[in-house]
């Protein structure tokens, strides 16, 4: 056992923090640091300086601008970039439908979308939730039917992360309704300015217009945007989601919220109470952090080790405590969640409220924790 | 980076296994050895001696193996899987690493020579009664007339004080400061008793007793005291992370055996979501028992200081959700000595009010949030 980097990994580390405290401009940064809303440029500008530095989406395949890095490398370089205040490449691209399509694409598709997809010249949206099918996506209901060489789709998707500004959804369509249902289901990849596509704003009780319902009435699809073979959808969608919960514990993100926090409110850390918070807080984050580092160590071969569960579940515990703790600290002051900028109270207060209904999510998204709790009995412990 | 055990590490922790299964293959065994004096077996210490575990953590040229903190931590964590009542932590890892990091040349060839081949058992006498885990002990002063010292006072608690064969003293010194004596039994009164988790302690009364100062004489080695406690209590989280593994591993069984209503109890989601919680505490708790190991081989006091409290801290937590949550999964049976959950909460309590207790950590956690922007782990 040793704990300390190796020269290499220290190495890349320090470069990690130069490039990203150098090259992405520090008026984003410092509205990701304050907590504030990134605006849709902010984020396509701050991708496209990532993308030409090689650092957008290094865990693609090399041939499609990925970076052979280890583990432990990918680890630091996204906790670098959150300790920094740059914004994590849009997941949705980098994460979510960027490896689909390298792993399941045609040649042709990938040509097509890689590159775009990592210089997010298309935005794309995830198609998976719909309202009787979260937890248990495999009950979706929106259907594909086959008409000549295109696919004519009907149905609605919700929790659509800010379909507002997609350009493309890549989605879960019921081609098959006769066989089981896991094997009824498609990936497609459409188009949002087709005809009898609608997305629709969701309020949510943070105040924000984050998630959106979509609609699809009689969309045409053309046959060459399925991505892998018809019924082959849930086995693409679990890999999806299986590199999604990679991450999925925002540490660095977390860390940099609750020392904002301490410098933030420093006039509230003479209480000995709250310092107790603090420092509990410090601690579980340390643990989680060292958790998520032997997590990176052991998954040499690339393939989620089941503890990602373990970090879900306590990352999402864990940021949701700090917003607690913040919202607490905001007392009075967080009534002004929706004031005119020009309020008297505290930037960080007013938005302690907003961020900490906003994160009620955390423990429901990617798999909820109740999910979570299921794949560590049965997968881990055996029960 | 690396937190994987070598196959040195991996073969250390097979045999240490192996060894203690000859002596506690079930959990009778250990209640038949702490039921009688000493509390723990002889036998077995000898033959820990022989595998060169009790020596493992001093020097060749004082008779031990020179090993690192990894290696001590994987003996105790073995030692806390079995719940063994050997007195490693008190004898070796505590009044030894006193010895180890105080004592003259001699002293140290002669006592941790004696200590690492079975012969001497040490216990360290640190505490007065009431006292909370200080490195200046005032319940025992110290006096020297010509080069004679004496020492007056109570220690209590002594953790393995009444077999102790030798005792490693901390007084307050004349001139201020806290010194080291070693003080042989026959000049004091030891009163033995039994913890709440059956293993022994003592009260020791001073009374004038002949002692000869650790290392050199009148010096204040409070800092090094401090250290040692907090290496003590890093080792102690190791031994509370193997007892509450194998509290997880016991849980677990017990739910996919035990039948009621006629189905097997992890039919239940609200029991398998607690085992999972179980899980995640689990984990949490063995990368900073990990992590706090670690640090020792930097040999910055003020990082192993900060890891020690930052671990104490993690298994105060983990080890009451562990330990209440095993003892309620099980039911009943587990509330009974013939079974080892529940003796395990009780160890794992006492090693936390020994060394350190969660209030207590995290007091001193929360004196110091304000030095430092975030916590890093390297």
């Amino acid at each position: 056992m040793q704990l300390e980097l190796s020269p290499t990994d220290a190495e890349f580390r320090t470069r990690m923090r130069e490039l990203f405290t150098t090259k992405v401009p520090q008026e984003i940064r410092d509205t990701v640091l304050a907590g504030r809303h990134l605006s849709h440029d902010q984020i396509v500008e701050s991708q496209r300086i990532l993308n030409a530095e090689g650092l957008a989406v290094p865990h693609w395949p090399t041939e499609w601008g990925g970076q052979d890095w280890t583990d432990l490398q990918r680890h630091l370089w996204h906790e670098e970039m959150q300790r920094a205040g740059v914004p994590l490449p849009l997941a949705f691209n980098a994460s979510m439908i960027g490896p689909v399509i390298a792993q399941f694409g045609t040649q042709e598709q990938k040509e097509r979308f890689l590159p775009a997809t990592a210089n997010l010249d298309i935005w794309w949206s995830q198609g998976f939730s719909e309202p009787d099918a979260g937890s248990d996506l495999a009950s979706l209901r929106t259907s594909a039917v086959r008409d000549g060489d295109d696919w004519v789709v009907n149905g609605q998707k919700t929790w659509t992360t800010l379909g507002q500004y997609g350009d493309w959804i890549f989605t879960l369509v019921r081609t098959d309704p006769e066989v089981k249902k896991q094997a009824g289901i498609s990936m497609l990849l459409i188009d949002m300015t087709s005809p009898g596509v609608e997305v629709r704003p969701i309020e949510l009780i943070d105040g924000g217009h984050e998630v959106n319902e979509v609609w699809f009435s009689d969309v045409r699809v053309p046959g060459d945007l399925m991505v892998g073979d018809p019924g082959q959808g849930w086995t693409i969608a679990k890999f999806l989601l299986g590199n999604e919960r990679v991450g999925v514990a925002p540490v660095g993100a977390t860390k940099r919220a609750l020392a904002r926090l301490k410098s933030e409110a420093a006039d509230l850390m003479d209480d000995p109470l709250v310092r107790a918070r603090v420092a509990e807080l410090e601690n579980d984050l340390l643990a989680l952090e060292l958790t998520a580092l032997r997590v990176v160590a052991h998954s040499s071969d690339g393939a989620p080790h089941p503890a990602s569960s373990v970090l879900k579940l306590r990352g999402s515990e864990l940021q949701q405590a700090v917003s607690e703790l913040a919202l607490d600290l905001a007392g009075p002051a967080s009534l002004a969640a929706r004031a005119d900028d020009d309020s008297p109270q505290e930037g960080w207060a007013r938005r302690s409220a907003p961020t900490y209904l906003n994160l009620r999510k955390a423990s429901i998204y990617g798999g909820s924790n109740e999910v979570q709790r299921q794949i560590i009995s049965r997968t881990i412990l055996g029960l | 980076m690396d937190f994987t055990p070598d196959d040195e590490q991996q073969a250390l922790r097979e045999a240490v296994r192996g060894l203690l299964a000859t002596t506690y293959a079930d959990h009778d065994a250990r209640r038949r050895t702490v039921a009688e004096d000493p509390g723990f077996d002889e036998k077995l210490w000898g033959r820990l001696a022989e595998m060169g575990v009790l020596g493992l953590p001093f020097s060749e040229a004082d008779g031990g193996v020179g090993a690192g903190p990894v290696e001590i931590g994987i003996v105790c964590q073995e030692l806390g899987r079995v719940l063994a009542p050997e007195p490693y932590l008190a004898s070796v890892v505590h009044a030894g690493g006193l010895v180890a990091a105080c004592g003259t040349a001699e002293q140290k060839a002669d006592v941790l020579g004696r200590l690492s081949a079975g012969d001497l058992v040490l216990a360290a006498a640190d505490t007065a009664p009431g006292a909370r885990w200080s490195s200046a002990n005032d319940g025992v002063r110290a006096t020297v007339e010509g080069d004679a010292w004496t020492l007056t006072g109570v220690a209590d608690p002594v953790v393995g004080g009444a077999r102790a064969d030798l005792l490693v003293v901390t007084a307050a010194l004349p001139d201020g400061g806290t010194g080291l004596f070693l003080v042989s039994p026959e000049a004091v009164e030891r009163t033995g008793y039994v913890a709440a988790d059956l293993t022994r302690a003592a009260s020791v009364r001073f009374d004038a007793s002949a002692a000869t100062p650790l290392g050199e004489p009148g010096r204040d080695l409070s800092a090094s005291i401090a250290t040692i406690s907090d290496l003590t209590r890093i080792m102690g989280a190791n031994q509370a992370l193997g007892v509450m593994q194998s509290q997880v591993r016991a849980t677990t069984d017990y739910l996919k055996s035990r039948t009621q209503f006629g189905v097997t109890l992890n039919t239940f989601q609200a029991l398998t979501f607690r085992a999972a919680d179980m899980y995640v505490s689990l984990e949490m708790a063995q990368s900073m028992v990990d992590w706090a190991t670690m640090t020792i081989a930097g040999g910055d006091p003020a990082v192993v200081a900060d890891a020690a409290d930052r671990v104490g801290l993690t298994i105060a937590r983990t080890g009451r959700h562990v330990g209440q949550e095993a003892i309620q999964l099980h039911g009943g049976i587990a509330m009974t000595a013939e079974y080892a959950v529940g003796v395990g909460a009780a160890h794992v309590e006492v090693l936390g009010q020994w060394l350190g207790n969660g209030a207590h950590h995290l007091s001193r956690l929360a004196d110091r949030v304000g030095e430092h922007e975030m916590v890093d782990a390297v």
